[in-house]
């Protein structure tokens, strides 16, 4: 199986005439997603790679009866798309504008723990599950696979690397998560967690983090009670305190989000740490044996 | 975006926050002028950095004479890395007691959090647990009088003060939503005869909520080739090595970073290219990693959205407009691998397809390591 995110899922894409909106919906059609509508508002009755563009989600959903929304338009409309998508029914919101400000992100997901909707952002790669051939992201569509591995992540191409170097080393993968960059996000490590243990086909987790914030502090309290081995990476080792290394949320402050309060914390809940990217997938052989 | 504390006082007193009497001064003349009106006053240098007092920023001045002679020395000085360009002259005050008071996000909660101490002027983080009162905020609900009320309460305030405090604790709520701060935070905030004041203050405004505040003033930080950078639209940090990298997405930049400190290298900067680069950015991206003079270049790729061949292309593009003089080194997989590899490889530059290798090669060739 896979968690959040499969083939069941009918997915609409909001901002889908844009640049981005139009490429990905092609990607996303052609991996093999349920795209079943899109929205772009005064653009309703125009087709999209075959697929049906409405003025309003409202309307998108009474046709189409979509669950999911994957979320492109530029970051200062992004609160309005997000609070359309969750008034009307959508319960997977993908968000994958940068720079959506953090007061809106904190409205965005305040309203979705109110009404039970799953928020994967902002500044995400998306979510994407091999063995359900559906994805919803920019994620590139060749390397993943199939397979036992669950990943979360909260950088794009750090994931990519990872889940590739897993995928060339026969690892494939259940569902593969990206949280976010941004300092509020939808999924915590823990949430994320939670769905892999529930998962039956899930038999090793691998979380791929970075400084700032206490994310994956809290996630080792999770690790102990997970009866699933984990294997952690973290980027940022080299960074200076004070520096916003690319993700607003990546930042070392005030002697708070260190690499090694977390990396101590994983391992002492039983983690496997390793310090470079390359060395996940054989860590995670190890674990799986 | 941090605010010079000059700015984010002028925030402060535009919701009605009591501060000191102060003004902005830019050389020696103002400095006197401003110690005439204010009388006796301390003279602060508004640098971006915490810590000015010890490190010699702040000075006072009793006589507008000794005010001109130290804004003299003040002005132009090096502060913990940044030119002192202007100071602030604030009136001295009597202070019987410093507290603290600070809302900011917290990113587990994803909510607003109120922090207090009677122990301010400090760094909060030297303040012991149980001397911290903290009060997470329904963003549904906000923050009402009574809320002030009950940290005045717990924080053990009476009077004046304790009426003052829940006020004060509305209005800097207000701040912080309204000019979507990340972080807001008086300390100390000091009771003067009787009266809570804003003795120095902190206002950290969000960038991505910069599009909707025209009226808050833009403040540049970092050096002058960050500055550039960021003008054209990429996330770049300076550090203090020699390898020059630049690497596609924030995450592959620092595992870039972490992987030539493995090798026992020094990076000379963080440089994300971002997750789906084209030709162009790519290229000026790498203009600026020559114009910094490195020991060695080293470009690590990872071709999701980005294609390897747009790459090679903007390496080939500045090597032959403006020239590569130093060993470049690059790794090279993903969308469009073996077309962005013949593409170099018919100009003479090998491709690595292994983060490690080329890592260790980039560390090699700047002549250090293990």
């Amino acid at each position: 199986m896979a968690i959040l995110l499969t083939s069941q899922s009918r997915v609409i894409v909001q901002g889908m005439t844009g640049n981005q909106g139009r490429f990905h919906t092609g990607q996303m059609v052609a991996y093999g997603t349920q795209v079943v509508g899109g929205v772009s508002p005064g653009k309703g009755g125009r087709m999209v790679d075959g697929v049906p563009v409405f003025d309003t989600v409202r309307e998108a959903v009474a046709t189409t009866h979509a669950d999911a929304s994957i979320v492109f338009v530029p970051a200062p409309f992004a609160k309005d798309a997000a609070f359309e998508a969750m008034e009307n029914g959508i319960r997977l919101l993908v968000m994958i504008p940068e720079h959506i400000p953090v007061q809106d992100a904190i409205a965005i997901v305040t309203r979705a723990r109110d009404l039970g909707v799953v928020v994967i952002g902002p500044n995400t790669f998306g979510i994407i599950s091999p063995g359900q051939n559906t994805k919803m992201g920019i994620m590139p569509n060749h390397i993943y696979k199939p397979g036992p591995v669950g990943v979360v992540a909260r950088s794009g191409t750090l994931s990519y690397e990872i889940a590739f170097s897993l995928t060339n080393a026969g690892l494939g993968q259940t569902t593969v998560v990206g949280m976010g960059g941004d300092p509020v996000v939808g999924q915590t490590f823990v949430s994320v967690l939670e769905e892999f243990k529930r998962d039956p086909d899930t038999h090793a987790i691998v979380m791929v983090g970075e400084i700032g914030g206490s994310a994956e502090e809290e996630a080792a309290e999770h690790i102990k009670s997970l009866g699933k081995p984990v294997v952690a990476y973290l980027a940022g080792r080299a960074a200076p305190p004070g520096k916003r290394m690319g993700h607003a949320g990546a930042i070392i402050e005030r002697g708070r989000g260190t690499l090694e309060s977390k990396e101590k914390a994983l391992t002492a809940a039983g983690a496997q740490v390793v310090t470079m990217p390359w060395q996940v997938a054989e860590a995670v052989s190890k674990v799986l044996r | 975006m941090k605010q010079y504390e000059y700015l984010a006082k002028q925030t402060l007193a535009s919701y009605g926050i009591p501060i000191p009497p102060g003004k902005v001064v830019d050389n020696p003349d103002q400095a006197r002028k401003a110690v005439e009106e204010i009388g006796p006053a301390a003279l602060k240098a508004q640098v971006l950095v915490g810590g000015r007092g010890k490190a010699g920023g702040i000075r006072f001045a009793s006589t507008p004479s000794e005010a001109a002679q130290l804004a003299q020395q003040m002005i132009g000085m090096d502060l913990k890395g940044y030119t002192v360009e202007r100071l602030y002259a604030e009136a001295k005050l009597d202070i019987d007691q410093e507290l603290y008071i600070s809302v900011t996000t917290d990113r587990n909660t994803k909510e607003p959090l109120v922090m207090a101490s009677r122990a301010g002027g400090m760094e909060i983080e030297d303040v012991s647990d149980d001397q911290i009162v903290r009060r997470y905020v329904d963003p549904r609900v906000g923050v009402e009088p009574y809320f002030g009320r009950e940290m005045a309460s717990a924080l053990g305030l009476d009077g004046t003060i304790f009426k003052e405090f829940a006020d004060l604790v509305v209005k800097l709520y207000r701040i912080y939503q309204e000019k979507d701060a990340e972080l807001v935070e008086i300390n100390p905030l000091t009771v003067v005869h009787g009266h809570l004041v804003a003795a120095d203050a902190r206002l950290n405004i969000d960038d991505s909520a910069l599009f909707r505040h025209p009226e808050i003033e833009r403040i540049e930080e970092g050096s002058d080739l960050e500055r550039k950078v960021h003008e054209i639209g990429l996330a770049y940090v300076e550090l203090d090595g020699d390898i020059a990298v630049m690497a596609n997405g924030a995450g592959m930049a620092m595992a870039t970073l972490d992987a030539i400190q493995y090798f026992g290298g020094k990076p000379a900067n963080f440089l994300d290219a971002g997750g789906g680069a084209s030709v162009e950015p790519t290229a000026q991206a790498l203009g600026v990693l020559v114009s910094m003079h490195p020991k060695v270049i080293f470009v690590n790729i990872f071709g999701g959205i980005t294609r390897c061949d747009d790459v090679a292309r903007a390496i080939l593009q500045v090597k032959q407009t403006v020239g590569i003089p130093v060993p470049l080194v690059v790794r090279l997989v993903g969308t469009n691998e073996a077309e962005g590899v013949k593409l170099l490889a018919d100009a003479g530059i090998a491709a690595y397809s292994e983060m490690a290798e080329a890592a260790e090669q980039a560390v090699k060739l700047a002549g250090e390591g293990r």
